[in-house]
């Protein structure tokens, strides 16, 4: 518990360093965004936000250049040895960036906190030394999919294995003394972010792994609103369909979208970042009460 | 019954391809923006042998249908346990192989709680503690002496058990059948 309150003071005094200015936005929220894989809790009419995303980028669009937030996230059904329905995600922006100035911050954001913690460049997760030197390893998921399946999700997307060869392929065939910086995911895999200029079917999102834990996802974000809607709609009437669930298009934050400066996004996992830094095996270690123990 | 496999925990019983199986372990993974992935360890509660399976959120599972009798345990006959149902007096056999740990607390005379499948017998749950004679006391070995004052004994089922010094052959213990371990002395041999 007091390395987790370091951790979030020295997290804090990176963003204050860099410019960035922290916000709150709301908890208790009249729509999410329409993604079939996560599920809100529903509060009276409403829901519980599953991410600031949206909010963050509405402030963003007013024309706050550098934001940074630490809140709580609710998503329906997600338990496991790293989830707990109720969790803490750390979501910055940054106008002019793309994903790849994104992932540079996350490189410098976790040696911070080694340095803080008196680390180095190098940290130790379980009984595995990780070199955090930079830049860290970054590999298309077209190509780790081609090495650790042999199959490319890019040229042949086949999304009812793809996230099984994942989780049980793709991640535990990554290098464990250093991070991984998965990137380059099929278009349809990121709904809120840009296509890659000249590469269509490839969206600018990565994903960051380190000692095999999946620890932020990075946007460089859409800021087209007529595509933006597009999907949205596509992804609703898929949720609807196949799972009965109502979701309402988020008309203000599609409003806020063409104003939009260029910008990069990320949500980083608290919880799995106090896991890292305590050397803790499951989520239940670095917090005071799960849902099984609220 | 037909269940989300969201509400498939550990020592869940599924039935699987007419297969009972219990669930050793269940992963929950799930990639950012992706779909939620379950990895069961399942073991065959026939067999005892153990597989891996994948599902996806939103899959259905079936849930064994499993039913309780109280039961005696009688004797052994050759790889089998025999029990008899203390209701009908009907009997009915476990083979050595579905009683891996169990064995070690059946002693002739014992009622059990019988775990049913289709009317014959998968599993039995222990009563929480059994009272076992000590047929050999060991020998106080150094690093016994250096740690706890403990010793190794064999019981009269053949089970090997950390007692304390002052357990002698022929005396009655009792044992806790959920962690295997040594709870007290009953009675000393007179």
């Amino acid at each position: 518990m007091q390395r987790r309150a370091l951790i979030y003071k020295h997290t804090r005094d990176f963003f204050h360093k860099e410019g960035f200015l922290e916000v709150e936005t709301p908890i208790r929220v009249p729509t999410v965004a329409p993604e079939a894989q996560i599920v809100p809790f529903q509060s009276e009419e409403w829901f519980l936000s599953t991410s600031p995303e949206l909010h963050m980028k509405r402030l963003l669009a007013a024309g706050y250049g550098r934001l940074f937030q630490i809140s709580r996230c609710f998503r329906k059904g997600e338990r496991g040895r790293w989830h707990n329905p109720e969790f803490t995600l750390l979501e910055w922006y940054r106008a002019g960036a793309d994903y790849r100035q994104m992932l540079h911050d996350t490189e410098q954001l976790i040696i911070s906190l080694a340095t803080e913690h008196h680390l180095g460049l190098t940290m130790r997760y379980r009984n595995q030394e990780i070199d955090l030197t930079p830049p860290w390893p970054r590999i298309t998921v077209g190509e780790a999919f081609r090495r650790a399946v042999g199959w490319d999700p890019i040229a042949d997307p086949d999304f009812s294995r793809f996230d099984a060869d994942l989780v049980t392929k793709v991640i535990p065939s990554f290098a464990l003394d250093r991070p991984t910086v998965l990137l380059d995911y099929p278009a349809t895999m990121a709904s809120l972010a840009r296509l890659k200029p000249g590469e269509p079917g490839v969206a600018e999102r990565a994903e960051v792994f380190v000692g095999g834990l999946e620890l932020a996802n990075i946007y460089s974000e859409l800021r087209d609103t007529q595509e933006q809607e597009r999907r949205f709609q596509k992804e609703i009437e898929q949720i609807g369909q196949e799972q009965g669930r109502q979701i309402t298009m988020p008309r203000r934050f599609l409003e806020a979208v063409s104003h939009l400066p260029e910008c990069g996004g990320i949500a980083l996992g608290m919880d799995r970042l106090v896991m890292l830094f305590c050397d803790a095996d499951s989520i239940d270690e670095v917090v005071a009460f799960t849902v099984d123990t609220a | 019954m037909i269940t989300d496999i969201s509400d498939v925990r550990k020592n869940t019983r599924l039935m699987i391809d007419g297969v009972p199986y219990n669930v050793e372990d269940a992963d929950f993974m799930k990639p950012g923006k992706g779909r939620a992935i379950y990895r069961l360890k399942l073991r065959n509660i026939l067999t005892g042998n153990t597989i891996d399976r994948t599902y996806h959120s939103a899959d259905k599972v079936e849930q064994a249908h499993l039913t309780y009798s109280e039961m005696q345990y009688l004797y052994k006959e050759e790889e089998h346990y025999v029990f008899m149902n203390t209701e009908t007096f009907e009997q009915h056999f476990l083979a050595e192989d579905q009683l891996p740990n169990k064995k070690y607390f059946l002693k002739e005379g014992i009622v059990v709680n019988a775990v049913m499948l289709a009317d014959k017998p998968i599993d039995i749950n222990l009563p929480n503690f059994v009272e076992l004679q000590v047929v050999q006391g060991g020998v106080t070995t150094r690093t016994d002496t250096i740690t706890a004052q403990m010793k190794s004994a064999t019981v009269e089922t053949g089970y090997t058990i950390q007692v304390p010094n002052f357990v002698k052959e022929g005396d009655i213990i009792k044992v806790d059948t959920r962690t295997g371990a040594y709870a007290e002395r009953v009675s000393a041999k007179k």
